[in-house]
Formats: C-alpha cells, structure tokens, sequence
C-alpha cells in the first residue's frame, strides 16, 4: 500500500558466508508468505552476489523484479531488498546506516560470531532501523545510540547521553551478553 | 473424424509439458530428501569432510539449541526475584528460534507471552526492550492484548523517551480499534512531542494504522500538519508521509500541499523525496486539462541541483517519466544521469544506467549523449550495471555502430550470468528488427551462441529470437532454418526439439529446397528420445503433404518408423501412412489431409479438457463439434506487465494472452457475426479507455477490414461483489460522419476478474481510410454477489458507465511493413507512381520531434534506422514503408530540413503500386 508513495523497504538480510541466515527482518508477507519462501529469495540473492566484491563501496543488482542493494564485511553479507520502483539510493542509505550502525555496536568487530554473540543488540537496531517497512532512522551514530542507550541510567533523557558513553555500555554489554 | 482430429490436438509440446511436470518435481525431491540423509550423516564424526569440521568449531552462542529446552528456560520469567539478564538472553533465544524460521504453535505462543508480561515488573531498561521485540513477534490475540495495554499505557506516560517511542510503536502495532480511541489523546500529542523519536514512533504508527483505522487517523490531520514544519529532518519525513496519505484521495488538497512545500523549505533528503513524487502526481493529474508551460516543472529542475544524490536521483527519474516529456525538458535530466555514469559508487551508476536504459524506449536520441559513458559501462565490475549499458546502447546505436557493438559483446558474453545474456538475446533481437539489412551479423552472432553452453531459458531466448527473423525477415529465412536444425543436431533439451521440429515442418516445405532438411529430421528419429522420435514423424509427414517430389522417400522413411519402440511414434507413422495414402501411389494430398496436418487448434484447451471430463463420466462417444468454441475468461486485459510484451516465438504456451494478429483473427473468426466480415486488414495495439484502479477496466482493439471496423472492447470487472450481464459498449458515431453502426455484440456475462469482450461493427465505404472520432458508453446489469457463497442476486439493475472516446486515425490504415532494401524496393517502382510535394511544418520543438510526429501519423515503418535523427544536424531524410488498406505497398521518402529557428519543411515523396494512394498519403499529411 506503501510503494508508490512512501519509500519501502521490503527486507534486511544478514547472511553468512555460506548464504545461512544471521538475522533478517521482512516487511512484506504478501512477497514471501512462508518461511520456505523467504529462505528460497534468501538462497538465490546469496548465489546470485556472493561473487562480487562489495566490500568496499556497496553494490546493487536486480533479482526478480526487486531491486537489492548489498555490502560484505568479513564473513557477513548484508542486504536490503525493495520493490523494483524503488529509488535505489534511498535503499542504499538504509543499508548504509544500518551496516555503519552495527559496526558501531560491535567497536568495527563485525564478523558472525560478535553478531551472534550480540544477537540481542542485532535485533534491536534492526528495529529501530524499520518499522513495518518505513525508514525509521538512516544515520548510524543516532541508530548506534539509540540502541545502545538502554543501558544507560532510565532517568537521564537521552540527548544528555553522549555517543561515547554508548559504547562503554554497548562494550561491557558485549562482554556479559549470552555468555553466562 | 472427431476422433481423427482429436489426437492432433495434443502438440509435441503439450506432450513435453505433461512429463517435465511429472519427473523434474520428482527427482528434485529425491536429491533433496539424499541431501538431508547427508547432512544427518555427517553428525556421524567418520564420514566428515575437513572443512565441515572447521565450521563446526566456528563457536556459536546458539549452538544445539532446541525449542523445547528454550521454552523451558522461559521459566524463569516468572521467578519471584527476576533476573534481567538472564531473562534478555532467553527473549534472544527465542528471537532466535523465530529468526531462524522455527514457529510456535498456539499453545506455545501463548504460554510464552503469559510469562513475559510479567517482565514489566522488572525496572531494567535492556530488559524492557527485548521485552517490546518480543510483544512484536508473538502478535497477540485480543484477549491477550488487554493483559498488556496498561502497562504499555504507562511506559507511554513514562519519563522516559525511549519508553515513550517503542511503547507506542508496539501498543500501535497490536491494537485494535477499540482500544486505538482509548489511546488517540497520547498518539495525537506524542505526535507534536519535542523528542523526534517520540513523535517519528507515532507517525510511522499512523502510516501503518491508516489502512486498518483510517476514520481514527483522519482525524489528526492538524498534528501531522504541524508536525511537516518540525525541524528535525525525519519527523518532517514520516510527517509528509502521512499527511499525503490521509489526503491522498482529495486531489485539491494534495495539489495545495505540494504548492506551499515546492515553495518553502523541505530539510530532510527522504521528504523531498516524497515532495518530488507527490509533485509529479500532481503534474499527471493536471496534465489533462492545461497548456503551455507544465506546472511545477521549475522545482523538479531545480532539484537537480540539490545537494543529496537520492533527491538529485528522485527528480532526475520524475522528469523523465513526465508524459509526453520533450526534449527540452528531459536535457538536464539527462546531463545529471550521464555525471552518475561515471561515478564511484555502483549504485549510483546502476541508478542513472537503469533510468536512461528505460528513457532510450522512448527517447533514444536524448541519451545518445552519454553513448560514450555507456561504452565504458559495458566492461563494469558490476554485471547489472553492464548488462544495462549494452542493452541501452543496442537501442540507441545506428546501423553503423552495429558490427562494433556485437563485437564488444562477443567479447563479454562469457562471463555474464544466463539471465543477463537473456536480456542481450532479446536487444538483440530487437536490433534485428530494427535495421533488418544487419540481418546477416546478428544472425551469425545468435548462431554461435546457440552453440555454446547454456541453460535452458538462455537457449529458449535464442531461438526465440530466430524463429522471430525468419517470420519478419524473409531473407534470413534459409540461414535461420539451417542453424536450427544444426542445434537440433546436439540439443539437449526435448522441448526445443519438438518445438523447433514443429515450426521446421510449417516453414521448411515453403523453402526453395526442401529436401536438405529431411535428414537433419530424420537422423532425430534414429538418435532421439519417444518424444523427440514423435515430433520427427510429424515433421516428416508435413513435408510429405506439401512436396510432392519428396513423397515417395517420406514414405520410405515413415514406414522404418512403424517399427519403433514407442506406441505414439508407431501410431503416428501408421495415422500419416494412411492419412497421407503412403500404402497405394503417390496421389496430391487432398484439403482435409492439409488442413488436419497443419490446422491450428480451434478450441481453447480448457473447454477441450471439460468437455473431455464430462466425457469420461458419461456414457455418450466423444463428439469434439460439441466442445464450445467461445473464449472463456480470455485475459485480454493486458493491464498487467505492460513492459514485459514481447514478441512470441516459438514456445509461446497457449494460454498466453493473444495479443498477436493470430490471436485476434482467432477470436475474431469464432463470433460469428464477425467472421463473415473475412480477415482483418490491421488490429491496433489496445488502447485504455478507462484510468487506472477505477471499478471496470476497459480497453479497445480497433480491428480495420475494408468495409467495417470493429470496435472489440476488453472488459474486466474488478469488484468483487459485483456480476455484470448483457455487457455492451453503447458507441456514439456522430463525430464520425463516414461510419454507419451494423452491430453490436454484448457479452453475456462478466464476473469478477475474469476479462471478457463485447464487439461493435461499423461500416465504412470500401477501401477509403475513413476518420472519426467515437464517444462509447459502457451499458450493463449488475447483480450482487453474495461474497460467501459467490453466488449472485437474481435481480440486478441496468446502470452505465462513461468511457475515453477512442479515436480511427489514417495511421490505422497501414500496416508496419518493413522492407530490407529500400532502395531496391524504391527503384522496382515505376517512376510515374511517384507524387512529391513540400510542406512547412511550422515551429517545432526540434527535427527529430518532427519527424517522430509524421511517423506516427502516417503510422509506416521507418527503415534502416533512419527515424534516428543525429543531435545539432540541420536536415534529415527518414525512409519509410508500409502496406495500405487494400493490400498496397507504399514507400515514402522524407527529407526534412530547419528553415528558420524552429521552422521545419519536409518534402515527401511518395511511391505506391497504386497512385490514387500515393495521393491517400500526401492528403494524410496536408490534413494532418
């Protein structure tokens, strides 16, 4: 309902290096209305890019009439996928915020395992990224905050938290997450 | 004969489609079930690979993990003395669990959202917040959304910001209407809330809840207003977002919202955006009814220069969608997308690439600019991006560039993936049709890669591509036949096989000597598989009925292939020995035996297989004349994929929809009303006469035969609770004073999404390229469908609808005939046939628009790329041919030249066999 007027985004994929999910995020059940599906588009975009060199500069391609813009680091691929009307550059600023935001989270540490391991944090800058497909927030350093924000006192409103204190948090998270 | 006709019906290729469905499904799942057994195997240690060993000691936090032990860790939710960070790692894994595509049932899901309500108790912020992930992915049912409403009430009411946004965003995702009016104060507030989080979370809410509550959202309309002026950028956009959403059906209002925000200050990227789309809605909607300058077109310019590449982007592509965009217009457009092409970053230049490829449809000499750019785009890292290039080249390029380009691809073929070679077999093809005296290159160019490695749809595309030659380009006809049947020599797929014998039987007989292909088919029935062995016999057969000389050795042939293994290739050999009279002399095959062996079938398969259901339960023989020949639910439309028409070739499934001359003479030919008109001269592309989205989509075919035209009306229903019955298309001919109405023929029923035709027949006197304009109505009886049952009202009621008047224009007189050699063509014509006369054309956006506009009047075909007109040059000849009503070929010469500033003068010469036409042409243009 959203494709013409309002830019959407019809999901985010973190994949690994062998195509396995890592943490995706749809937003559209009318494209991919079973898990069977989603793994089928997941399959495909993996073998379709993971050949190219997108670590640098973030690539783009068309799969199935939907535009796909993507961006490798280490072991991790990262994709976010919209309807082929869609402005790619619009696509491309998602990607770009949520990749930086992560990279952020996990102090540049980002391969499988840290995702994994913070999984938790993953989730949530997912969701603070989209909502229901719209663009919630494409800068990376207001995503990485607010993510990381909430360890952070419940008192002190959140302008007065400085980035830096983020990451002390997000750090010490990272070290006491699901490891007991 | 019914049952004689009978066995015809089932093609080669229906033969091949029947089994592909049967065995490829199964031994996919035989591999894939092997496959599983594998990766079972491997927990064994003994039979692991090294490197499966290595990905195992890969650590992962969610190693083993299991559904029920997850759900019963969840326990600890309801500890007496919460442990928060014990709880956020069970919420993870069981996001986990939901990520990696594992469900719950109901019971599960339940039990897991009883127990992590009662986290609210806990005061820590991570908690809460892997607390509100959860609410999400669960989707509880009603009655457990009471349970948590007045603890998200309150985190809505909290201090805190980050509370505050994610309460709402999660309350707004599970509500319904009831509790949504409880909530409306907080949402209206949280809307204009200083925090820009707070008030984004309610915004993107009302976007999402507009489609479900739309009567509640409407009314914050004054928020959301205030809310575009924030100064934070994305509040501005999700404000913008809604705000057009609410008002979306109120044109006015939308017009006025664009009119003060092109003139104030729009702060976010992604709002301009949105303001760049909305405007051009605004300027298709007001497109109708104004003149002169477009409205608005100096903002969507002036976003050109804006300092974001998605808003320079945005209005780059919306200047070049504009309907009917001159050239003018689309120039710096143009020069913004040609600076992309050359940049760094992919993406960017996939944008500008993909947008220009899509303007060289329309345009092809405004991007011929960036041809230079384009060239260096052909070797990209990126094969999308490269693949677009050359595709956009091939539309652009002339005659002359054609040998350099196919050069260039040969060269990058090999390293491209199936699809985008697909996408290069079709330019091509295209290219082919375009400057069809390059017939020989591109030809030799399909050949080889038909010979190279290949999947199926690649191969598909390629012979496609050269059963549409030899249709159009009667010179490549004997190459491209001798190519097939090299493939068919090493063809691994059954499916082209049959295909291509088939089409080998209708066209190689006509050849000048037919006998050269009978061993290349013959040898098929020695080395081939049941099916491939069948097609042979039937191929064979045709070639026997057709070529007298060459009956005696098809019946030599036939009769080794009555021994065959399989029951279909002997019985095929038997029926054509008989049918073909192989067993007494050699006799000229009669019109039945013609007629069965190459006959189309004339009934849509999907009465053939009722008919033959209702067969096999009954006890009655099968009378094939009582299967009803009316096209059922014929999806005529064409509404959808209008980008992805192509021309069909070879492996065209039969359900496609007719949009080919074929087709409608098929259509035409089952109504009988109609088929005694004989065959139609021209079918026109269809036009729409209704908008988009509106209740009932009609569109017309203008069928042109010398005395009539026939109006058929494509109809599609697209209310679910409506039937419509005795449709018609009430037309008003009084703008049309040369047309007389014969009939009209309703259409019986139209049900919901299920397209179907009426017709109406006007006569026209005999041979004259008669115009007029008509104004139709559409005249029904609806009847209300009961939406449970599908079933209808017996009452209806008669109503109308007002359609777009459709137009008969001279261009419909003629057929797009091309010629390979016009010169030739030109000079075969004698001189006295010719009638030259000059006209001045009159202020004219530039000479290429000029010659695109007597193009389209006179509605030829532009040979050897001459419609092409170089940018900055002075003159232009344009060569164009084409097949007059009456069956006259016309050629016609125009040379036209710049005599002022923007003054065009063109002189037409034109040749036709007959003069009166000639003269036809130039009253054409004096009147147009």
């Amino acid at each position: 309902y959203l494709q013409q007027a309002c830019p959407q985004v019809k999901n985010i994929l973190v994949l690994d290096s062998e195509g396995k999910r890592v943490a995706v995020k749809y937003y559209s059940d009318e494209d991919w209305p079973t898990n069977g599906a989603k793994e089928a588009f997941e399959k495909t975009v993996f073998t379709k890019t993971h050949k190219t060199n997108a670590r640098t500069e973030a690539e783009v391609t068309m799969i199935d009439s939907y535009v796909i813009v993507y961006k490798f680091v280490e072991d991790l691929h990262f994709f976010v996928t919209g309807g082929e009307d869609q402005n790619e550059l619009i696509l491309a600023s998602v990607l770009q915020g949520f990749f930086d935001a992560v990279g952020i989270l996990l102090r540049g540490n980002v391969e499988k395992s840290e995702v994994l391991e913070n999984l938790d944090l993953i989730l949530l800058c997912l969701d603070e990224t989209i909502d229901g497909g719209v663009p919630l927030q494409t800068d990376a350093a207001v995503l990485a905050n607010k993510v990381a924000s909430h360890n952070i006192d419940s008192g002190a409103p959140l302008s007065e938290q400085t980035l830096a204190q983020a990451l002390v948090t997000a750090r010490e998270h990272l070290t006491r997450s699901l490891l007991k | 004969g019914g049952d004689l006709r009978l066995r015809n019906f089932v093609s080669p290729a229906d033969r091949k489609r029947f089994s592909t469905s049967v065995f490829i499904p199964f031994s996919r799942k035989t591999l894939c079930s092997r496959d599983l057994e594998g990766s079972e195997a491997m927990a064994q240690p003994l039979v692991k690979k090294d490197d499966d060993r290595d990905d195992e000691a890969e650590y992962s936090p969610f190693m083993g993990i299991e559904k029920g032990a997850v759900l019963q860790e969840a326990r600890v939710f309801n500890d007496p003395q919460l442990d928060p960070r014990r709880c956020s790692q069970v919420i993870t894994k069981l996001l986990y669990l939901l990520n990696q595509g594992e469900t719950f049932t109901k019971v599960e899901a339940t039990e897991v959202f009883f127990a992590v309500t009662k986290l609210f108790q806990s005061r820590d912020v991570g908690l809460r917040r892997m607390l509100y992930l959860m609410i999400k992915e669960l989707s509880p049912s009603a009655d457990e959304v009471i349970i948590v409403t007045s603890s998200l009430m309150k985190d809505m009411n909290s201090k805190t910001d980050m509370y505050r946004a994610n309460a709402i965003r999660v309350l707004c995702r599970i509500t319904d209407g009831v509790l949504l009016t409880q909530i409306e104060r907080y949402l209206k507030q949280a809307i204009v809330d200083k925090n820009p989080v707070v008030a984004s979370a309610a915004l993107v809410s009302g976007i999402h809840l507009l489609q479900t509550n739309p009567e509640v959202v409407k009314r914050w309309s004054n928020e959301v207003q205030e809310a575009v002026q924030s100064r934070a950028a994305l509040v501005q956009f999700h404000a913008l977002a809604l705000l057009h959403q609410i008002r979306q059906n109120d044109r006015l209002a939308v017009s006025k919202l664009v009119t003060s925000l092109t003139r104030g200050t729009v702060r976010s990227p992604l709002a301009q955006c949105l303001l760049i789309r909305y405007t051009s809605q605004v300027i298709r909607e007001s497109a109708s009814n104004s003149q002169g300058d477009r409205p608005f077109y100096d903002f969507l310019e002036g976003c050109l220069r804006h300092k974001a590449e998605m808003v320079i982007f945005e209005a780059a592509r919306a200047i070049t969608e504009l309907s009917g965009v001159t050239s003018r217009e689309l120039t710096p457009a143009i020069t913004v997308l040609q600076l992309f092409l050359s940049s760094s970053k992919p993406v960017l230049r996939f944008a500008a690439v993909r947008t220009l490829n899509k303007v060289a449809m329309t345009h092809p000499m405004a991007v011929t600019n960036c041809n230079i750019d384009m060239e260096s785009l052909i070797s990209d890292q990126n094969r999308s991006i490269a693949t677009l290039a050359i595709t956009t080249l091939l539309k652009t390029g002339n005659e002359s560039s054609v040998d350099r380009l196919m050069k260039q691809i040969t060269n990058f073929m090999s390293d491209i993936a199936d699809e985008f070679k697909i996408v290069v077999v079709e330019a091509i093809r295209s290219l082919c049709l375009k400057f069809p005296l390059k017939y020989r290159a591109l030809m030799n160019f399909l050949s080889n890669i038909l010979r190279e490695e290949g999947g199926f749809e690649y191969k598909k595309a390629i012979v496609d591509s050269i059963v549409i030659l030899i249709r159009d380009i009667p010179d490549a006809k004997e190459s491209g036949l001798l190519h097939l049947c090299e493939f068919i020599e090493d063809c691994e797929f059954t499916y082209l096989s049959t295909q291509i014998l088939h089409f080998l039987g209708i066209e190689g007989p006509k050849t000048s000597d037919p006998s050269k292909y009978i061993r290349y088919i013959y040898n098929r029935v020695h080395l081939e598989n049941a099916t491939v062995r069948a097609a042979a016999v039937s191929t064979l057969a045709k070639f026997g009925a057709m070529v007298d000389a060459l009956k005696p050795r098809v019946f030599v042939l036939l009769r080794r292939c009555l021994f065959d293994s399989d029951d279909e290739v002997r019985d095929r050999a038997t029926l054509y020995l008989n049918t073909l009279g192989g067993d007494g002399e050699v006799v000229e095959t009669d019109k039945d035996v013609k007629e069965f062996l190459f006959g189309a079938l004339e009934i849509p398969l999907v009465n053939l297989e009722t008919s033959l259901r209702n067969y096999v339960a009954a006890e009655e023989a099968f009378d094939i004349n009582s299967v009803p020949k009316e096209v059922k639910s014929q999806p005529l439309a064409e509404k959808k994929a209008p980008g992805k028409k192509q021309p069909t070739g070879l492996g065209a499934p039969p359900a496609a929809p007719p949009s080919t001359v074929d087709a409608y003479e098929k259509l035409l030919s089952s109504i009988p009303e109609l088929a005694s008109l004989g065959k139609p001269f021209k079918s026109s592309a269809p036009t729409e006469l209704t908008e988009a989205e509106t209740e009932y989509a009609v569109n017309v075919v203008k069928h042109i035969y010398d005395r009539h035209v026939v109006f058929q009306y494509n109809c599609t229903n697209t209310i679910p609770e409506q039937l419509l019955e005795e449709v018609s298309v009430v037309v008003d001919s009084s703008d049309a004073e040369e047309f007389s109405f014969v009939l009209s023929k309703p259409l019986r029923s139209l049900p919901y999404d299920s397209p179907g035709q009426t017709f109406a027949v006007f006569e026209k006197p005999e041979g004259v390229p008669a115009v007029g304009k008509f104004s139709n109505t559409l005249k029904f009886i609806v009847k209300e469908v009961d939406p449970n049952t599908g079933e209808a009202d017996e009452d209806g009621v008669d109503d109308e609808y007002q359609l777009e008047e459709l137009e008969v224009v001279s261009a419909d007189y003629m057929q797009k005939v091309g010629v390979s050699n016009f010169r030739n063509a030109w000079e075969s014509l004698d001189a006295d046939l010719e009638r030259v006369d000059e006209y001045g054309l009159g202020p004219r956006e530039s000479l290429a628009e000029a010659v695109n506009a007597v193009i389209s009047l006179l509605g030829m075909q532009p040979c050897e790329g001459t419609e092409v007109v170089a940018s900055n040059s002075r003159s232009h000849t344009c060569l164009l041919s084409g097949v007059f009503i009456g069956n006259v070929r016309v050629l016609a010469r125009l040379q036209f030249g710049l005599t002022g500033p923007k003054e065009v003068a063109m002189k037409l010469a034109v040749k036709s066999e007959d003069i009166a036409v000639s003269d036809a042409i130039h009253e054409i243009v004096a009147s147009g």
